[in-house]
């Protein structure tokens, strides 16, 4: 986190904008904009201090919901372009919104490296397990029998483990939350803008259009019996284990943040000192 | 024979024997004693070993182009060096100094009627302490160019400075067993004495003052991911940005390099990346995001032979249709190309001052001989170019992020201001920002675009514009060089050439190319390419009043001033 402002606390109303969300009746994604705004307006961000930065899916609409500033970029690239903004911007708050699709698939070698470098910002991945704006074929984390148009009979893949990859490629803070918990999704979210470096949060967020069968999640979801952990193999022999339903911080890591190089008395405008590599 | 404007040396060696610290040492000697150079460097496309070459051509007058053969060529050894050997052109005139031990001269050199002499340069280095077979080269060279054994040795007791004073005795002492070897030879070609200069002379790359250019223009972040032949670039400005409170990042991949700079630029700060052929593919749909959501963005494309992995060593003006057409959808957008060494410092300046004020993306297309050739040139001039953004500020009521407006350019609101709120969209978007997939919007906002671009006044450095003749020779990039020198040797003749070359390749500027072709009577289209897809170019966008002919070949061999000379010459 890194900006707190000074004018009278904002409402939760306040980081929304006018814009009507075109997302399905009783899509998970929907609340996860009610987690956004809430853990904005509990860390009293002022909004123009934050930017929601996004790629391409459902989940991605979301940045031009809130009343931050906001970018709708390409698909799966959102996590570079939140990198270039954060490290020029270090006093902006970065929340780069994605989803199953989006980040793991198309963007999956960003994720890789969004978490090894560590730089201060949080990645919130809308898991649905499907790609709901194309209608319904399967993700990197689909089970593979799931029957679609695209894989009759299913994918015969395993799916991938975005919380375990996240923890072996160096994320700071892992988290899992469901979107029917708007409350304690937005504490978790406020916990990870809070944290320093790259924060890493799985928000299980239903489709109820592709996949129905997705409403149970909420008699299936629990709160981790465990507290978070700072050692990486606990963390990793939790993750390995879990059957996806465990909610809550699951890691929280103290690496040092990325820091850009500056050299000692940086001028931004005499290039004197750079010009004489050429001098003969 | 008398003083010459020019004289030209190559260094065959085998890799790791130093052949292009040779000729790199001879450059600096020679520059600091006031003459113009251009080195560029060709080897095989091996790492470490093989053989390598230096090719350098010094000359009283700013060298932006390499001769049509050698004067000097010095072989310590030719095993390998057949690789290149088309680059390495020799004539009756061509004095050789080959090392017995080294192998035969390659067949188009001993073929060419030029003069062979032999010299032991590895027994000789071995009757030293820790002597190295190229120093003795570089006192031959320094001998026969007519320069003192002092003053090759100062760039070479700089560079060994770390190594000691063992290595530096050793050096010298190499240097001057050659330059006693070579006593007695014969060589006619001598330099004219120098032009003196006012200022200190600047020793650079392309790819060195394409870096600079894009600091000067604003630049303050760049992303890196490694490519040749543009990885100089980034290594360059890695450090050079942290001196000035930038920041360098390295990215995972293109995809990610194009993506961060639009973040950066999005929040305020100047970026840029610099890349190749295979790395512009990548970066092509990010482009289009940069276009829509206007977002200015710099991206040096330092071309080389393609398509797919192609030659990465060897240069090549293939990527013009990619950076122009590359594009999906309507996507207006810039491509500019330096023309030399020095220039790629200027354009990129320019280039970065344009993406900014226009709030567009632009491609400067520079290209392996020039970004990795150095040369010893003048001080570039300061410009004005500098990036300055229109920005938003103190908005009353809605802020609309792609207002309608006379010229396009619509203030840009940097995160951070308070009550200008938008969310940047690759979407089709309303005036707001908001996504839309109305027609009246979708129109409105590629009129925007469209608009932009072309109600600028790009002034006169949209082309070098040189001569009047009405014989037109028409080029860009690196290529110009050559073209100006072949215009100049035509003169000489007694024929007027003119050399259109320009510098602002989209968008076009059919008026301006109009009145520069004004009177000609022939039209000759050079290019290094394979299609001739800068003429293809020129006659989609352009009137050409006049009969045209295409000189045009692909890479890996440099198109020569007197191959352009001659076409000038069977056109008369």
């Amino acid at each position: 986190m890194s900006s707190v402002s000074t004018r009278p606390a904002c409402k939760p109303a306040d980081y929304k904008s006018d814009l009507k969300p075109i997302w399905c009746p009783g899509c998970g994604d929907s609340h996860v904009l009610m987690s956004f705004t809430r853990a904005f307006a509990q860390l009293g961000l002022a909004p123009e201090k934050v930017a929601v930065i996004s790629g391409i899916g459902c989940s991605s609409r979301i940045p031009a919901y809130t009343n931050c500033y906001g970018f709708h970029g390409v698909h799966g690239r959102s996590l570079a372009l939140a990198a270039g903004l954060k490290v020029t911007r270090p006093d902006l708050t970065v929340v780069v919104a994605s989803g199953d699709g989006d980040g793991y698939s198309i963007g999956g070698n960003h994720f890789l490296h969004a978490c090894r470098r560590n730089i201060d910002m949080t990645y919130v991945v809308m898991d649905n397990r499907i790609y709901g704006m194309t209608k319904g074929q399967p993700s990197p984390t689909t089970e593979p029998e799931f029957d679609t148009a695209l894989t009759p009979g299913g994918t015969g893949v395993a799916p991938f483990h975005p919380l375990v990859v996240a923890l072996a490629s160096g994320a700071n803070f892992i988290a899992r939350c469901f979107s029917g918990e708007p409350n304690e999704t937005a504490d978790v979210l406020a916990e990870a803008i809070k944290h320093p470096g790259f924060s890493f949060i799985e928000i299980l967020s239903p489709c109820v259009t592709f996949r129905p069968d997705e409403k149970e999640w909420k008699d299936q979801v629990r709160p981790a019996a465990v507290p978070a952990t700072n050692d990486q193999g606990k963390a990793a022999r939790r993750l390995m284990t879990d059957d996806g339903f465990n909610l809550g911080i699951l890691y929280r890591g103290d690496r040092v943040p990325f820091q850009a190089a500056v050299a000692a008395g940086a001028s931004d405008t005499d290039l004197s000192e750079l010009e004489k590599d050429f001098e003969l | 024979m008398g003083a010459s404007p020019s004289i030209s040396i190559a260094i065959v060696g085998s890799g790791g024997a130093g052949a292009l610290t040779t000729v790199n040492s001879l450059l600096e000697a020679a520059s600091a004693a006031g003459w113009h150079g251009l080195f560029t460097r060709t080897m095989g496309p091996q790492i470490r070993g093989g053989e390598a070459a230096g090719l350098l051509r010094l000359a009283v007058h700013p060298v932006e182009c390499l001769p049509d053969q050698f004067d000097l060529i010095i072989g310590i050894d030719w095993l390998n060096a057949h690789r290149f050997g088309g680059e390495i052109k020799a004539g009756p005139q061509t004095l050789v100094v080959s090392d017995p031990r080294g192998g035969e001269p390659l067949p188009m050199v001993a073929q060419s009627g030029a003069r062979v002499v032999e010299i032991p340069m590895k027994e000789i280095a071995k009757s030293i302490k820790d002597g190295r077979p190229n120093m003795i080269a570089l006192g031959i060279a320094s001998r026969l160019l007519g320069l003192s054994i002092e003053q090759v040795f100062v760039p070479i007791a700089k560079r060994l400075a770390e190594k000691g004073a063992e290595a530096i005795k050793a050096s010298r002492d190499g240097i001057k067993a050659g330059f006693d070897a070579a006593a007695g030879i014969d060589f006619d070609a001598q330099l004219a004495a120098p032009n003196p200069s006012d200022t200190r002379r600047w020793l650079l790359s392309g790819n060195e003052a394409t870096a600079l250019g894009a600091i000067r223009g604003g630049v303050r972040f760049a992303a890196a991911y490694p490519i040749t032949p543009a990885t100089e670039i980034l290594e360059w400005l890695a450090p050079s940005l942290a001196k000035i409170g930038g920041v360098l990042l390295q990215a995972e991949d293109e995809l990610a390099a194009i993506n961060m700079i639009i973040g950066s630029s999005y929040g305020g700060t100047p970026a840029l990346t610099a890349t190749s052929g295979p790395g512009l593919s990548l970066m092509i749909e990010a482009l289009g995001l940069a276009t829509a959501a206007e977002i200015p963005v710099v991206v040096v494309d330092v071309m080389r032979g393609g398509p797919s992995t192609g030659i990465p060593t060897k240069s090549e003006q293939t990527d013009l249709n990619i950076a122009i057409y590359g594009l999906h959808g309507e996507a207006p957008h810039l491509v500019l190309a330096p023309q030399s060494v020095g220039d790629c410092l200027f354009t990129t300046q320019w280039a970065t001052y344009l993406a900014e004020t226009l709030q567009a993306p632009t491609i400067v297309l520079s290209d392996q001989f020039m970004g990795q050739s150095r040369a010893a040139i003048e001080r570039p001039a300061d410009v004005a170019f500098i990036g300055a953004r229109t920005v938003a500020s103190n908005i009353s009521g809605t802020y609309k992020r792609y207002a309608l407006g006379s010229n396009g350019v619509s203030p840009m609101a940097i995160p951070g201001t308070p009550g200008c709120q938008y969310t940047a969209d690759g979407l089709t978007h309303a005036e707001t920002g908001t996504p839309t997939s109305g027609a009246a919007d979708h129109l409105a906002q590629l009129d925007k675009r469209r608009d932009k671009l072309d109600h600028f006044n790009f002034g006169d450095h949209w082309a070098s514009v040189e001569g009047t003749g009405d014989l037109a020779l028409i080029t860009w990039g690196s290529l110009t060089g050559a073209a100006r020198e072949a215009a100049g040797r035509a003169a000489a003749d007694g024929f007027d050439v003119r050399v259109i070359a320009p510098r602002l390749l989209a968008p076009v500027q059919p008026e301006r190319l109009a009145a520069a072709l004004e009177g000609v009577k022939r039209i000759l289209v050079v290019e290094q390419t394979h299609s001739g897809q800068f003429h293809r170019y020129l006659r989609a966008h352009y009137d050409l009043p006049a009969p045209v002919r295409v000189f045009n070949r692909p890479g890996p061999l440099p198109i020569t001033a007197g191959e352009i000379h001659r076409a000038i010459t069977d056109w008369r």
